[in-house]
């Protein structure tokens, strides 16, 4: 793959409107038993203005990004040889629902790692007020380089 | 306050997997490659069989921390919260058709910072008999 994209940034994707039923979805299908996440009077109980997304949620949002730098003309990414190899989120505050999130990806580093490569990708992702929420860090490890 | 001991092991869970978790997971996360839910699919590029999303796994390997927290949180009290959170995929999760997988959590307090305000949780994540995420850490805040 090619080594000039490390540092390439990305422009941001399209607002992501965070929804209560989505939220709760994604809980179930994680194995939440959280009621901050299942049951919105409970999140509004603690301060919360809706049900609070689960610590993984973010991916949601993060994979538009990665769409992105898979699908950069130049990239020499073939998806299918694609293997997530490393995931980070990083939160300033939860994820809660009706929040409307942006997410910026920057490429930090693109490495050779025997006949692999090591692509790690951060998406920055900020609220409709332009407050940072979270940060998404995926490394991939794409096969088979040539 | 994190009401444990460091090293203490504070939560431990084990999670059955059928196909019809992954196809949910599918759903809810919008990630729909076919290994996730076709043998054939998952057979043409090499796997021993349908894998569970990385992404799954780790989404259930932290909800154990996020049902401690709630427990140990004053009633009517915000409980603590998952600051941060990363894992690394060393092993996939094969999912039989009918037999399934389970996935088991242990939660152990590694660390705890910031005059108790804050702390580690490492977690260990095993299916059948293997250990699947590496490095799996979480940073939580106290309430």
């Amino acid at each position: 793959m090619n080594p000039d994209l490390q540092g390439r940034a990305f422009p941001p994707t399209p607002p992501y409107l965070v929804g209560r039923e989505k939220v709760r979805e994604f809980a179930r299908a994680t194995g939440s038993t959280s009621p901050l996440s299942l049951d919105p009077d409970a999140a509004r109980a603690v301060g919360h203005a809706d049900v609070v997304a689960p610590p993984t949620f973010a991916v949601v949002v993060q994979e538009a990004t990665l769409a992105q730098l898979l699908a950069e003309p130049d990239a020499g990414i073939d998806f299918g040889q694609v293997v997530h190899g490393e995931q980070r989120f990083s939160y300033s505050r939860p994820i809660v629902a009706g929040d409307e999130l942006t997410a910026t990806l920057t490429v930090t580093s693109v490495k050779a790692l025997g006949g692999n490569a090591m692509v790690t990708a951060a998406s920055e992702i900020v609220d409709a007020a332009g407050e940072h929420v979270v940060t998404a860090t995926s490394t991939l490890v794409v096969r088979g380089d040539s | 306050m994190s009401a444990a001991e460091v090293g203490e092991v504070v939560a431990e869970t084990t999670y059955a997997l059928d196909r019809g978790s992954l196809v949910r997971y599918a759903g809810a996360s919008g990630d729909f490659n076919p290994i996730h839910y076709r043998d054939d699919v998952a057979a043409s590029v090499g796997l021993p069989g349908v894998l569970a999303h990385g992404m799954l796994t780790m989404g259930l390997a932290v909800q154990p921390v996020v049902a401690w927290l709630e427990s140990i949180a004053d009633p009517g009290q915000a409980p603590g919260w998952v600051t941060d959170y990363q894992v690394r995929f060393t092993r996939p999760v094969v999912v039989d058709p009918e037999a399934g997988a389970e996935v088991t959590v242990t939660a152990k307090l590694a660390q705890v910072d910031d005059e108790g305000a804050t702390g580690r949780i490492d977690l260990t994540v095993t299916a059948a008999g293997q250990t699947v995420l590496g490095k799996a850490q979480v940073r939580v805040a106290f309430a």
